[in-house]
C-alpha cells in the first residue's frame, strides 16, 4: 500500500509553514537533517514536564522514571537494528560515535586487538563524509598507521577492482559509509565485509544515510560497529547511536572519562563499568533519547519497508525529472539500483550557490556546497553541487516543484546571459 | 522572482566579464583563500609601490556573488593609497554586517554598493567577502592595512 503522505505531512507542523515570499515550504534537505513529527516533540516535552531527573542516580521516583525512559529508548534502538540493548551506546551525534571508536582504539594498550602499530592499515573510501574520514586520519597520525581507500567510479560507486590489494593482512580497520550523502550510492558491503573478515579486520559502518531510510539488521550486515544519528531519522538533535558487538565493546577502553562510567574510584585511579555505561560518561542526553524512542515508534508505525518503497519510487521519479532538464547533470548513479534518495546535481553555467538561492526564493530548501565530502567532490570533478534529498514526508508534488524551480532558475539566469 | 534585488545587473555583468582576473606575477604578496562552507577559492596577487596599490589581480572559482564581488573590489582599489584601500575594506565590511540596514557610501564604495542586498542573506555574506578578505590578508602581509579606529598598522 502506498504511503499516505498527505496524512504524514500533517504530523510535521513545520511542513505547513510558508517561507520566502510566502511560498509554502518544499523541504528537500533531509539528508542534512530531517523534520520532526509532533510525537517526537511531545515525548521530549513530556519528559521535561513530567519525568526529568538525572538517570542512574538519585533515590527518588523521578530518577527511576527517567532511568526507565532512557533505558527504554536504548531497548527501542536495539530492536530497531536487531541488536542487544547493552550493545547500544548513546552519544551526542554520529560524529561522536565515530570519534569514540577512533579515540578508544587509540587508547588501547599494545597487547589489545584494537592497538594500531606503525604500518597497520585503516581502509576507508573516497566517498566518506568528513565524520568518517578525519577521525581515522587523526588516529593514523597518532599511531603511525597508514590510510588506504577505495576509489569511486564516475557515478560515485565504490570501485572494488583492487579490493585484494586494499584490504590485506595489514588491514586492522575498515570504516566505510553505507550510503553516500552526496551521490546516494549504496555501498556493495558483501564483498568488503568478506574481505575484511578474512583478514580479521574490524568493520565500522557509517549508517547515517541508510538507517533512517530502510530497515537495517546488524546481524545480517555482519559488521562490527554501526554509527548513525537521531536527527536524520525524525528524532531530536543531540542524540547519536553507536552499536558494537558486545564481545568487542567489552574489551574496548573508554573514550570520555567522568561520572557514571566507573565501578570504583580512588585518588590514584578508577576502574570502569561494563558497556554501555563505560562509554556514557556524564549525565546523558536523556530527553533526546526519549525523543528518539518516539521517532523510532513513529517510523515503525509507518513501516520501514513502506518508507523504503516510497522513497525508491520517488527517487526514480526525481531521477527521471532531473534527467529531462537540459543542462542538468546528476552527480551520482542515474539508475535506481542500489541508490537512495539523495540527488546531487549541477546546472550548466550556474553555480550551485546561485541555484540554491534561486530555489530558496521559491520556498524550496536544498543543500549546496561540498556536503562535508571534499575528497569525493574532487573525484567527481565538481567544486560543489546542489543536493535535493527525500524522505517519507516528500511526495511527487515536491519533486515537481524542484523540477519547475530549476527551470525557473535557468530562465532567470539565462535571461541575464548566464547558463543556457 | 525577487532575485532581481540580489542579483543586480551590475553584479551579473561583473560575473560574466570579471575585471583583473588572471594572476599578474611577480607580486609582493600572494594569498589563497577558501570559503570552507562551499569550497569556493580565490588566489590573489598584490603589488604596492610608494604606498599605492599598483596591481591587484586574482583568479578563482565560485558563485556569481563571490566572483563579481572580487572583480568589483579589484577594480575599486587599483591605484588607491593603502590607507584609502583600508577604508574601502572597512566600509564594505560594515555594509555586509548591516543585515540590509545600510546601502553604503557610494562615493567610497562605487559599484560595490550593488552588493548591499547580499547582507540580507547571511549564507551569502561569506561569498561576497571571499575576495575582499583575500585582499585584506595580502595588505596585512605587506604591512599596509590600517585598522579603522586605532590608526595603527596591523
Amino acid at each position: 500500500m502506498p504511503l499516505d503522505v498527505a496524512r504524514i505531512k500533517k504530523d510535521f507542523p513545520i511542513l505547513a509553514r510558508t517561507v520566502r515570499n510566502e511560498h509554502p515550504l518544499v523541504y528537500l534537505d533531509s539528508a542534512a537533517t530531517s523534520q520532526k513529527p509532533v510525537a517526537v516533540m511531545k515525548a521530549e516535552s513530556d519528559f521535561y514536564s513530567q519525568h526529568n531527573a538525572a538517570v542512574h542516580r538519585g533515590a527518588h521516583l523521578l530518577a527511576e522514571e527517567a532511568t526507565d525512559a532512557y533505558e527504554g529508548a536504548r531497548e527501542a534502538v536495539a530492536r530497531f537494528i536487531g541488536a542487544k540493548s547493552d550493545e547500544v551506546i548513546f552519544t551526542k551525534s554520529a560524529t561522536e560515535s565515530l570519534n569514540l571508536l577512533a579515540y578508544s582504539w587509540g587508547n588501547a594498550p599494545s597487547n589489545s586487538r584494537f592497538h594500531l602499530a606503525p604500518g597497520d592499515v585503516i581502509v576507508l573510501s573516497e566517498a566518506e563524509h568528513h565524520a568518517n574520514l578525519i577521525p581515522w586520519q587523526e588516529l593514523a597520525r597518532r599511531s603511525g598507521a597508514i590510510l588506504r581507500w577505495f576509489g569511486v567510479d564516475d557515478e560515485g560507486r565504490i570501485d572494488l577492482s583492487s579490493i585484494d590489494s586494499i584490504i590485506d593482512s595489514r588491514t586492522k580497520i575498515v570504516a566505510i559509509t553505507h550510503q553516500s550523502n552526496v551521490t546516494g550510492a549504496i555501498t556493495p558491503l558483501t564483498s568488503i565485509v568478506a574481505a575484511a573478515r578474512s583478514h580479521n579486520a574490524l568493520i565500522v559502518l557509517d549508517a547515517c544515510q541508510s538507517a533512517p531510510h530502510f530497515a537495517i539488521d546488524v546481524k545480517e550486515l555482519e559488521v562490527d560497529f554501526v554509527a548513525f544519528s537521531g536527527h536524520k531519522m525524525v528524532g531530536p538533535t543531540g542524540i547519536g547511536i553507536l552499536w558494537g558487538r558486545e564481545e568487542l565493546l567489552a574489551e574496548m577502553p573508554p573514550f570520555l572519562f567522568g561520572g557514571s562510567m566507573v565501578t570504583a574510584v580512588t585518588m590514584e585511579g578508577a576502574s570502569y563499568a561494563a558497556p554501555p555505561k563505560r562509554f556514557e560518561a556524564g549525565v546523558p542526553n536523556m530527553a533526546q533519547a526519549v525523543g528518539l524512542h518516539a521517532a523510532i515508534d513513529y517510523l515503525n508505525a509507518v513501516g520501514m519497508g513502506q518508507i523504503h518503497e516510497h522513497e525508491v519510487a520517488l527517487t526514480e521519479y526525481a531521477l527521471s525529472g532531473l534527467s529531462s532538464i537540459a543542462g542538468v547533470g546528476i552527480v551520482g548513479p542515474t539508475e535506481i539500483k542500489d541508490r537512495g534518495g539523495v540527488l546531487s546535481f549541477t546546472v550548466e553555467g550556474i553555480h550551485p550557490h546561485d541555484v540554491g538561492q534561486g530555489l530558496d526564493d521559491l520556498g524550496i530548501a536544498v543543500r549546496t556546497g561540498h556536503h562535508c565530502a571534499w575528497p569525493l567532490m574532487k573525484r567527481m570533478g565538481v567544486v560543489a553541487t546542489t543536493r535535493a534529498s527525500l524522505y517519507l514526508y516528500n511526495e511527487k508534488s515536491d519533486v515537481d516543484a524542484l523540477i519547475l524551480g530549476i527551470e525557473k532558475v535557468q530562465s532567470f539566469f539565462g535571461s541575464k546571459g548566464i547558463g543556457r | 522572482m525577487n532575485l532581481e534585488s540580489l542579483y543586480q545587473e551590475l553584479i551579473l555583468d561583473h560575473y560574466k566579464n570579471p575585471l583583473h582576473k588572471g594572476l599578474v606575477s611577480p607580486a609582493d604578496a600572494s594569498v589563497h583563500h577558501v570559503n570552507p562552507s562551499c569550497g569556493d577559492e580565490v588566489d590573489l596577487n598584490l603589488t604596492i609601490r610608494d604606498g599605492e596599490i599598483q596591481s591587484v589581480s586574482w583568479d578563482g572559482i565560485g558563485c556569481s556573488i563571490s566572483q563579481a564581488s572580487t572583480s568589483v573590489m579589484s577594480d575599486l582599489v587599483q591605484g588607491r593609497s593603502v590607507d584609502e584601500a583600508s577604508q574601502v575594506i572597512d566600509a564594505f565590511m560594515e555594509v555586509m554586517q548591516s543585515k540590509g540596514s545600510t546601502t553604503g557610501d557610494e562615493s567610497l564604495l562605487g559599484d560595490a554598493v550593488a552588493f548591499a542586498g547580499v547582507s540580507k542573506y547571511p549564507a551569502r555574506i561569506k561569498c561576497a567577502l571571499l575576495g575582499w578578505m583575500a585582499f585584506k590578508d595580502a595588505l596585512v602581509q605587506l604591512g599596509g592595512y590600517r585598522a579603522k579606529d586605532s590608526g595603527e598598522v596591523k
